[in-house]
């Protein structure tokens, strides 16, 4: 079993406004996109962020060779709870995601 | 005709590449632009009205513009002013502008741009139906709008434009989208719409387009079918893979961008490498809305807080950490009941874990044994003396609580004395609504004035 960041050539997550987050996996080419595409279930990705589904977005992006998600926030940017205020460090669970 | 729109950075404050900047100016841009802002850093600076960045340095690379404007003898904007684009930054801005016109010998016409809009406006706005949702939207009612210290509406290009006819050397506007700077003078000259926004989106982050980001410089050229992104730095370039993967960032959405007016989709783009350096982007498309609708953004105030931070190095606690901080929350819990008489409705208490899980908290995978683990306990309360005084009543139990009620009692590391800070105000930003508009201007308003003419105002 391999490690989603150790196939894919970089993943990047960072806050799309104060209400949403968005995570970029860029796959390098297309034959790990198609790999990784086929492999990366939403709602195994849900469960890894916690977030809802309903409310979760996805691109595969081919031209790019990028899997995009985008999140509602759990906690709204800077508010009480949020620990992340930048949202960048999602990113690290989908690299050490077994895949 | 072709229209140059040169980008120094992408934003002020965070530095850019003076000589890719000369050469930019050598390139004869049609207009500098450059962002001052955004909501990334967190709700504190809109509900303060305060910039992230020093002034200092905000005054030093804006000194570098300025020259760099004079040079040119092109309009320079900065859209979004010290970070939030209140009036108070804003004005921020214009000091510092008075300031280095003095100094530089420079008479120039500056016009502020002004973004706030009253709580009284917005509240009437929202009963009128005109204040709108979007996923996800906080519940708002007028006295959450009347509870925000500062409510600004993101201007657009029609708002830049306006203060663009005022004759302006310089233009300090107040929030405003991330595009609308760049996107304003090309739409004026009838450059392709769809471009225009497209490129503008490329190109508000700076060199975050090219292989080199840290260089700051690009110049964007508009034309009636497409635009050019070509990096300013030496040793950067722009590949059609790196200007169309910035679609994709701080974007939920990597083909559509709102903005007031409209909306920009990119489906049917086209990305053609010119030569080593340039990318030729064509095929973009923007689709007008039939309503003017501008985002607003909210911050207010949810309480005051006070921190604290203790560190725990002692094996048997370290490997014990989430049993222990769990018996000191209870604990804690009773005495706070009981000596202060407050419910857990009246406060908040937060032990974060450095080391364990203080970044992810219940998202975390990972499990280790870190060497030691930092304990930053956060205390939210209705007020400021409240928060510092549960801070001072957990200061002996977070430096002493034991594992064992019957052995001896450990003592932790505290970093500094007093053992506690004060944060201050805790603010949220409060709304993610749009507010529709009968005209652009409206709630917006241009302020100009003659700058080293003799006299100021």
């Amino acid at each position: 079993m391999a490690k989603l960041g150790d196939i894919v050539e970089k993943i990047r997550a960072k806050n799309a406004g104060p209400f949403w987050v968005t995570v970029d996996i860029f796959c390098g080419d297309t034959g790990r996109f198609d790999d990784v595409v086929s492999r990366l279930d939403t709602g195994r990705i849900c469960t890894l962020v916690k977030a809802d589904p309903q409310t979760t977005r996805r691109f595969d992006i081919e031209d790019l060779a990028v899997i995009k998600f985008s999140f509602v926030r759990k906690e709204v940017q800077g508010s009480r709870f949020d620990r992340d205020m930048h949202g960048a460090q999602m990113a690290v669970l989908f690299a050490e995601l077994d895949i | 005709m072709p229209t140059k729109v040169l980008v120094p950075a992408g934003v002020l404050g965070l530095g850019f590449d003076d000589e890719a900047l000369a050469r930019g100016i050598a390139a004869a841009p049609d207009i500098i632009c450059i962002d001052g802002g955004s909501t990334d850093s967190g709700p504190f600076y809109l509900g303060t009205g305060t910039s992230k960045y020093a002034r200092s340095v905000c005054r030093d690379e804006w000194r570098s513009l300025m020259l760099a404007r004079e040079a040119a003898q092109v309009p320079l904007v900065i859209g979004s002013c010290g970070t939030c684009g209140t009036h108070e930054t804003v004005d921020w801005m214009f000091d510092i502008t008075l300031e280095l016109a003095a100094e530089l010998g420079q008479s120039i016409t500056v016009t502020r741009l002004y973004s706030d809009m009253p709580t009284s406006d917005i509240a009437k706005a929202l009963a009128d139906g005109r204040v709108n949702p979007l996923v996800p939207a906080p519940v708002i009612d007028a006295e959450t709008i009347h509870a925000c210290d500062h409510i600004v509406a993101l201007a657009g290009a029609e708002h830049i434009q306006a203060a663009l006819a005022t004759g302006a050397d310089i233009v300090l506007a107040g929030r405003t989208t991330d595009t609308a700077t760049i996107a304003a003078l090309p739409l004026l000259r009838g450059e392709h719409a769809g471009a225009v926004w497209h490129g503008a989106k490329i190109g508000e982050c700076g060199a975050f387009c090219t292989t080199k980001p840290s260089s700051g410089v690009v110049m964007i050229t508009f034309d009636e079918d497409g635009f050019i992104v070509e990096p300013m730095a030496e040793d950067a370039v722009c590949t059609p893979h790196s200007v169309s993967a910035h679609m994709l960032y701080e974007n939920s959405d990597p083909y559509i961008l709102y903005e007031p007016g409209g909306h920009l989709d990119v489906t049917a783009a086209r990305y053609h490498a010119l030569d080593a350096r340039q990318v030729r982007v064509t095929g973009s498309q923007w689709v007008p809305a039939e309503a003017y609708d501008v985002k607003l953004e909210a911050a207010r105030i949810a309480g005051y807080q006070t921190t604290m931070l203790a560190v725990i190095r002692e094996a048997q606690y370290v490997s014990r950490v989430k049993e222990w901080v769990d018996d000191l929350i209870a604990y804690l819990h009773q005495r706070i009941a009981r000596n202060m008489r407050l419910s857990t409705d009246d406060y908040t208490m937060e032990f974060r874990l450095i080391g364990v899980d203080s970044a992810l908290g219940e998202l975390e995978t990972r499990q280790g044994m870190p060497t030691e683990i930092g304990v930053l306990v956060i205390i939210t309360a209705a007020d400021q003396e409240t928060a510092t005084d549960l801070a001072r009543l957990i200061n002996p139990f977070l430096l002493h609580h034991p594992l064992d009620s019957q052995g001896d009692l450990p003592t932790f590391a505290f970093p500094y004395s007093p053992a506690h800070s004060e944060r201050g105000a805790l603010y949220e930003f409060a709304m993610n609504h749009v507010l529709q508009l009968d005209h652009p201007m409206d709630g917006f308003k241009l302020k100009i004035d003659k700058v080293g003419h003799g006299k100021a105002g």
